[in-house]
């Protein structure tokens, strides 16, 4: 499996008044045309690691790595300039509250057919007729109805499979997705992810999948990544996840309540400083 | 206690005592403050502005009534008058000097009537709403239509001339604006989970407002008072122009300026050493108030 | 007698054309010590009802009934040493210029109590917090210690009758577990009876005797959490729910 995004040793700090404060600390992983998932509390640096291989950090956050490679090419070595070429065109990023993500005085229509045309040199009428298909693609039901809306009249379902059809409008390599569902009710979660799932097979593409759910997470990935203080604690295969050896994992897992388990009490995580001390673990295949 | 055990106990996260929680609390501010150093030269030239008042006496070279028209219109450097001498003969540095007094009388009076009774108006009239608010923001809308200055005219015509009577001719037509700044914080603060919280506890609307609505809103408010305050040392020196505010002699900036307005072309600095003045001034309080709308952010703290 | 009884209500937001009718003919009640969940997904009026019952959504019609005694619009002081009420977001409902020991304070306070000092020590006790946090504001505390501060609060009034809107929903799954043993816990010292509104059918299940499924305002079901564990609900949408949670 040749791979599309290669990190190696990504650290993302943030120099404070009380010292600097790392959010991630030296992460390693590859990612092939599979469906990678990155698990973790709040505060792992989960979300961070997202941002940080798009070179989305704000300052005064830094992003230091030996190398972030797009097949085979640094993204630290390229310009703001060559990176905004990047960020959409090859990598696209589905946040997690779809209504901030879209411009609320604009119908929807006007938006994708905006960002198609920023992408291919087509005219209007070319530009509706395709995003109408994109709109199809994400399993909208009346796409036409939908065009001429305005944000706000969307459901958050509705509105986060927009962001999904919007952000494959360039036909990125990769797409990077930050608790996409988390906003979303159980039963419109599963179609997202059907969607998404059914996406990343047809046009071979590279998902990275952060979300805090285990479930949900071992459910739908290939492989897991687990975070824990900034670093990866455990690597392993989703389907296998809930064999997985490290105690964080088997604590998080425990401490969930179950339907058809039923206890007196949940299981506490009992954290062990030596987690957060000991070595990444490398997420490189 | 070392200096390093007083840091410590200033900076902790677990205070011991209310005291020590409020000294700590207002400690990292102040840390969080002095890093913009903008703000920090702001807060200088401020406090040099009130020693200056304060000890006027001890630092003036001349007396600033004393007039002299031998020497009238020396220009800077002259012999005894760094900054020259105005129409009269009188020292502008001297007059400056005094005129910080006066400067800071109006900052001070202005400062606690305009915001205070636009926060008593905003707030009420945003927590209570319907009638209440409604007729609250017309009396609001009524003061904001009328242009400021002649508003101030008005009051001052029916209070009669002097500074006493500008002042509060100008935190009458003043306050408006902060009363729809704490309206509009007040809405959104209304429908907090912590305001229906504390409704739980069978809380009045009297202790909402001042124990819990007021804090939030006094932020912002200082803000925009520090920000406003250049505007209102001008219409100050407007009405002292016009004869309704400062009466002559009194060294009053903004009538400094109006009098050396008519030698400007020929002697310049008449007008532009109080002009210079109101400039340094206006900017530290802009400075500053950048800073504490910094500091006083509850989210800074984080 | 039923601690809390809610008969035919109806709770709607705005008037005329912007009428919207959030919560239509719910009934149920909830027995002395019992733990009664509420379940939907969003928009389905599960919160409004905890609203409607504290006098937070005061548009409503038909009865509710704590403790044999008929609420009407205006609640008496009183009313608040009975029902209390902990807020989803933590980070929303804590003052953010108010130190724990305020908010405890002036909650002890507004009830009338003398030995302030010695009950929030004691509050803080109860909800694991310990008197270190006694001074600290909001920002320095995490989510779950804030809704252990929360927790504290609502209970600082001795009241009989809990409702828990989400309570853990905004936390991490691993602070999730430790605040719902808090409320196991808190449930068995001080008798307390619960009213859980939940997204999440295996926290309800986990905390719960008997729930109510929502949907569009309505309760479509009302029934033990042991038929749900056996996926014997009859509703379809109560099955729907159950599928998607699995």
């Amino acid at each position: 499996m040749s791979a599309l995004l290669d990190v190696e040793n990504l650290w993302v700090k943030f120099p404070s008044r009380h010292g600097v404060f790392d959010a991630v600390r030296g992460v390693s992983f590859t990612l092939g045309r599979e469906r990678l998932g990155i698990v973790g509390e709040s505060g792992s640096g989960k979300s961070m690691t997202g941002r940080a291989i798009l070179r989305l950090i704000r300052p005064p956050g830094i992003v230091e790595a030996d190398h972030i490679k797009l097949d085979g090419v640094n993204l630290l070595d390229k310009t703001e300039k060559e990176m905004r070429a990047v960020r959409g065109q090859r990598i696209s990023m589905v946040m997690q509250d779809p209504k901030y993500s879209l411009n609320p005085v604009m119908t929807i229509g006007d938006q994708i057919i905006e960002a198609y045309r920023l992408h291919n040199k087509v005219s209007k009428s070319a530009a509706y007729k395709k995003s109408l298909e994109m709109l199809e693609a994400v399993s909208i039901r009346d796409p036409e109805r939908v065009m001429r809306a305005y944000p706000h009249e969307m459901s958050g379902g509705m509105g986060q499979r927009i962001m999904i059809a919007m952000m494959l409008i360039p036909n990125p390599e990769i797409l990077i997705a930050d608790e996409p569902t988390s906003a979303l009710d159980v039963s419109v979660q599963r179609q997202v992810l059907d969607i998404m799932d059914r996406l990343v097979k047809e046009r071979g593409m590279g998902l990275i999948f952060i979300s805090h759910d285990l479930n949900l997470v071992a459910d739908f990935c290939d492989r897991v990544l687990i975070m824990y203080a900034g670093r990866i604690v455990e690597v392993c295969d989703a389907d296998k996840l809930h064999e997985a050896k490290h105690p964080y994992t088997q604590g998080l897992l425990n401490s969930l309540p179950r339907l058809d388990a039923p206890r007196d009490r949940l299981e506490v995580l009992q954290r062990d400083p030596a987690w957060s001390e000991a070595p990444s673990v490398s997420g490189r295949v | 206690m070392t200096e390093q055990t007083l840091k410590q106990w200033l900076l902790t996260d677990t205070p011991t005592s209310r005291r020590h929680a409020k000294i700590s609390a207002f400690y990292q501010g102040w840390l969080s403050f002095r890093s913009n150093t903008m703000a920090m030269i702001g807060l200088g030239i401020l406090l040099a502005l009130v020693v200056i008042a304060a000890a006027a006496p001890l630092l003036a070279p001349h007396d600033p009534f004393v007039q002299n028209l031998g020497n009238r219109l020396a220009p800077l450097g002259t012999e005894g008058h760094i900054f020259g001498t105005d129409s009269l003969g009188r020292d502008i540095l001297s007059r400056l000097i005094y005129g910080a007094r006066i400067t800071l009388y109006i900052v001070a009076l202005v400062a606690l009537i305009a915001p205070v009774a636009g926060l008593l108006v905003g707030t009420i009239s945003g927590y209570v709403g319907g009638w209440t608010d409604t007729i609250l923001m017309r009396i609001t809308d009524i003061f904001l239509a009328f242009p400021r200055l002649v508003l101030a005219l008005a009051f001052v015509a029916a209070l009669g001339a002097g500074i006493e009577n500008a002042v509060l001719a100008i935190s009458l037509t003043a306050w408006p604006p902060y009363a729809r700044i704490a309206r509009a914080e007040t809405l959104t603060i209304r429908s907090s989970d912590y305001i229906s919280a504390i409704k739980l506890q069978g809380a009045g609307a009297l202790r909402i407002i001042t124990k819990h609505i007021w804090p939030l809103c006094i932020s912002s408010l200082i803000v925009r008072v520090t920000l406003d305050m250049a505007g209102i040392i001008l219409a100050a020196a407007g009405l002292g122009f016009l004869g309704l505010g400062a009466q002559p002699p009194s060294p009053e900036w903004g009538a400094m300026i109006s009098e050396g307005r008519r030698f400007i072309l020929d002697h310049w600095w008449v007008a532009t050493m109080p002009g210079l003045a109101i400039f340094t001034v206006s900017l530290a309080f802009n400075l500053l108030g950048d800073g504490l709308r910094d500091v006083l952010d509850p989210k800074a703290g984080e | 007698m039923n601690m809390l009884d809610v008969n035919d209500l109806n709770v709607w937001f705005g008037s005329g054309r912007d009428r919207v009718d959030a919560v239509k003919h719910a009934t149920f009640s909830v027995a002395q010590g019992e733990s009664f969940g509420l379940v939907g997904e969003s928009g389905s009026g599960k919160s409004t009802i905890l609203r409607a019952i504290t006098g937070l959504a005061p548009d409503w019609s038909g009865a509710i009934t704590v403790e044999g005694k008929a609420i009407g619009h205006k609640r008496a002081k009183a009313f608040f040493k009975t029902v209390q009420m902990v807020f989803q977001d933590p980070y929303a409902s804590l003052h953010p210029r108010h130190s724990v020991d305020q908010v405890l304070g002036e909650t002890l306070q507004l009830h009338g109590f003398k030995d302030i000092d010695t009950r929030v020590v004691k509050l803080l006790e109860d909800v694991g917090l310990g008197t270190k946090f006694r001074f600290r504001y909001p920002h320095q505390l995490s989510g779950g210690q804030r809704q252990r501060v929360a927790i504290a609060r609502a209970l600082a009034p001795e009241p009989d009758l809990l409702l828990l809107d989400e309570p853990t929903s905004a936390l991490d799954v691993s602070v999730q577990a430790e605040i719902l043993n808090l409320l196991s816990d808190l449930r068995t010292e001080h008798n307390l009876t619960y009213v859980m509104v939940s997204h999440d059918l295996s926290v309800v299940g986990h905390m719960c005797d008997r729930l109510a499924v929502m949907k569009d305002g309505e309760i479509v079901e009302v029934l033990d959490v042991d038929v749900l564990r056996h996926m014997n609900a009859e509703h379809p949408y109560s099955r729907h729910l159950l599928e998607a949670s699995l």
